[in-house]
């Protein structure tokens, strides 16, 4: 009797195969959950350390120009100013995001508005292509094209703001316009009929009704170009010049808190200030894509098609 | 001015944008292709790379992207997979799954040059991995998950609900109904996800500095126990990729003919991207109709 119930009342191989199976999922998203903690936690109480151990101000570091973290400057304190740095990566960002703006929206409509056929069959490995191509290459290919015609044109070294916008440029426009291309998708189809119905042209219909009805995925768009362009780093630290120094015009050298860590932190002793400083750097980083998360969030929770 | 007139002027404007996209693209590809290949022999692809001397080659340096490429995936995609089943099959609809989903799409968005210093910290110098090809092959996987376990859990969830529902009600288990029922029919986009993932990973360069090093030892391809410094085999040695040597010849190379080196290394990159992508469709749709019989 105990044997048949026990028999009866035992899981069965397959819900004990279930369970184990859940758990195993469960502990690789978990994993992946502790990767980014781990990741905030170990990046900040690296780059925290300048100010605490360091004793720094927090406000010196975000405002001062000279950076310099090996010496000391006049008034005693070590020379960490990471201004130029902070110029530097957000004109390369928001250059590069205004100039690839029309471009996207222009092949996003081109794909969805103007030929969405035949656009689509022609424009879709052509940004599938311009994802695919490394940053390295980019930076090659800026070094050796963007960089000597910046100087045949303006003079200088070439290297500057300037070359790091035209390359950064290439790379956001394919990520702006897959993007926008997804949520002009998402404008229902009876906004266009509507808009047709009372007699509007093609353009009319897109500039009067499906562009502003996009608006919000436009700038989720423009914020992820954004994000992928203040993070980008070994093709900006190629064409930007690499000079600590606060960028007085589009084409002399600069540099970007990305191009700073790359150079940087091989060069630097693990602990000691002039590396903590860099860390610092990439907390600054890390901050701000956290930021355009917390933005992307924003605009999307406002900007969602309610049926 | 009349609507119409203006609406074709709206037109050609953006014709015009859209064309100078693809002529930048056309250039671009045009350009790493006729500047490259020249330099690409069968001498060029197999001979190591020199520090001094022209005529050096990136036989070392594919030899480890490819290494590098292959034990990332091994690493990222069972868990990958693992996640990816989890969101979509078990994952309640709280706040704990929720929080898990932001922290994947951060993670997605960090800058790779974040991750790979992370990488840096914690294997490098922490568990004194050094620079090495499992430190850079980790490196690589955070960078790689949660994109991964992003499209294939699209891919899982695209399966329609009459299979699932088909599967539960022969009597199967959620995880034999996603193992057994669901799990092949997301295969073709799976694969297509890994492929493409596999395409970003050998791109790679900026978290792979710190971690798998930015020097390639010379190896012996005669030697396979993965214990000795000089076998390819071996893990704890440093590796530099092609992506990274491209970078490293272009900021720092002192060789003479470091452009023609990094415009071929370009041409094989592009190369090696291109034919990524162009097999995932194909492998895709080739999957796809094997499995389940239709045209």
């Amino acid at each position: 009797m105990d044997e048949i119930k026990r028999q009866l009342t035992k899981a069965s191989k397959a819900t004990r195969q279930d369970r184990y199976g859940k758990w195993i999922a469960f502990i690789c998203t978990f994993l992946i959950g502790l990767l980014v903690v781990s990741i905030f936690y170990l990046v900040a109480s690296k780059g925290l350390a300048t100010f605490f151990r360091g004793h720094i101000s927090l406000w010196d570091f975000l405002t001062h120009q000279d950076w310099n973290p090996g010496q000391v400057s006049k008034n005693g304190v070590p020379s960490v100013g990471a201004l130029p740095m902070i110029v530097g990566s957000f004109s390369v960002t928001v250059l590069s995001a205004i100039l690839a703006t029309p471009f996207a929206i222009s092949m996003a409509l081109f794909m969805t508005e103007i030929a969405p056929k035949r656009g689509q069959r022609f424009l879709q490995p052509v940004i599938e292509l311009l994802v695919g191509i490394p940053s390295v290459v980019y930076g090659f290919v800026g070094l050796t094209i963007i960089v000597p015609v910046i100087r045949a044109i303006f003079g200088g070294t070439g290297f500057g703001i300037l070359a790091g916008t035209l390359v950064l440029f290439v790379m956001v426009l394919p990520t702006i316009t897959s993007m926008y291309v997804d949520s002009l998708r998402a404008v229902p189809r009876f906004y266009r009929e509507a808009a047709l119905a009372l007699g509007a042209t093609r353009w009319q219909s897109i500039y009067k009704v499906v562009l502003r009805a996009s608006i919000p995925g436009l700038l989720t768009a423009i914020i992820f170009g954004m994000a992928r362009a203040f993070g980008e780093a070994l093709a900006v630290q190629m064409v930007i010049g690499n000079a600590s120094l606060l960028p007085h015009n589009l084409i002399s050298p600069a540099s970007t808190l990305t191009s700073v860590l790359t150079t940087g932190i091989g060069n630097t002793v693990m602990g000691t200030l002039p590396n903590n400083a860099l860390w610092s750097l990439a907390l600054i980083l890390l901050l701000m894509s956290l930021g355009f998360n917390l933005l992307v969030r924003l605009i999307g929770r406002q900007g969602r098609f309610t049926k | 001015m009349n609507a119409k007139i203006i609406d074709k002027i709206a037109t050609a404007i953006i014709s015009l944008l859209v064309g100078v996209v693809v002529l930048i693209l056309v250039a671009l590809i045009g350009y790493i292709l006729f500047t490259g290949l020249p330099h690409v022999s069968w001498h060029f692809l197999t001979s190591p790379s020199q520090a001094f001397l022209s005529g050096g080659g990136i036989g070392d340096q594919l030899f480890n992207s490819f290494y590098l490429l292959i034990l990332t995936l091994l690493i990222s995609f069972p868990i990958a997979l693992g996640a990816g089943i989890y969101l979509f099959e078990y994952a309640p609809k709280n706040w704990v799954t929720n929080t898990i989903r932001v922290a994947i799409e951060v993670l997605s968005s960090l800058p790779s040059v974040v991750v790979g210093l992370f990488g840096f910290l914690l294997f490098v110098v922490e568990f004194q991995l050094g620079f090495s090809i499992l430190s850079g092959a980790i490196a690589l996987t955070f960078f790689n998950l949660p994109l991964l376990t992003r499209s294939i859990e699209t891919s899982l969830s695209s399966v329609p609900k009459l299979q699932r529902e088909a599967g539960l009600a022969l009597g199967f288990s959620r995880w034999q109904t996603v193992l057994g029922v669901i799990f092949p029919e997301a295969l073709p986009g799976i694969l297509t996800a890994i492929i493409l993932s596999a395409g970003r990973i050998f791109g790679e360069a900026a978290a792979l500095i710190y971690t798998a090093g930015q020097s390639a030892p010379v190896l012996n391809f005669a030697n396979w126990n993965p214990f000795s410094p000089t076998s390819p085999l071996n893990f704890m040695r440093p590796a530099e990729t092609l992506a990274v040597h491209i970078w490293k010849i272009n900021s720092e190379g002192i060789m003479p003919d470091a452009s023609a080196v990094s415009a071929g290394a370009s041409a094989v990159l592009i190369l090696a991207v291109l034919i990524f992508n162009v097999s995932a469709r194909w492998l895709g749709n080739r999957i796809y109709r094997k499995v389940t019989a239709s045209k």
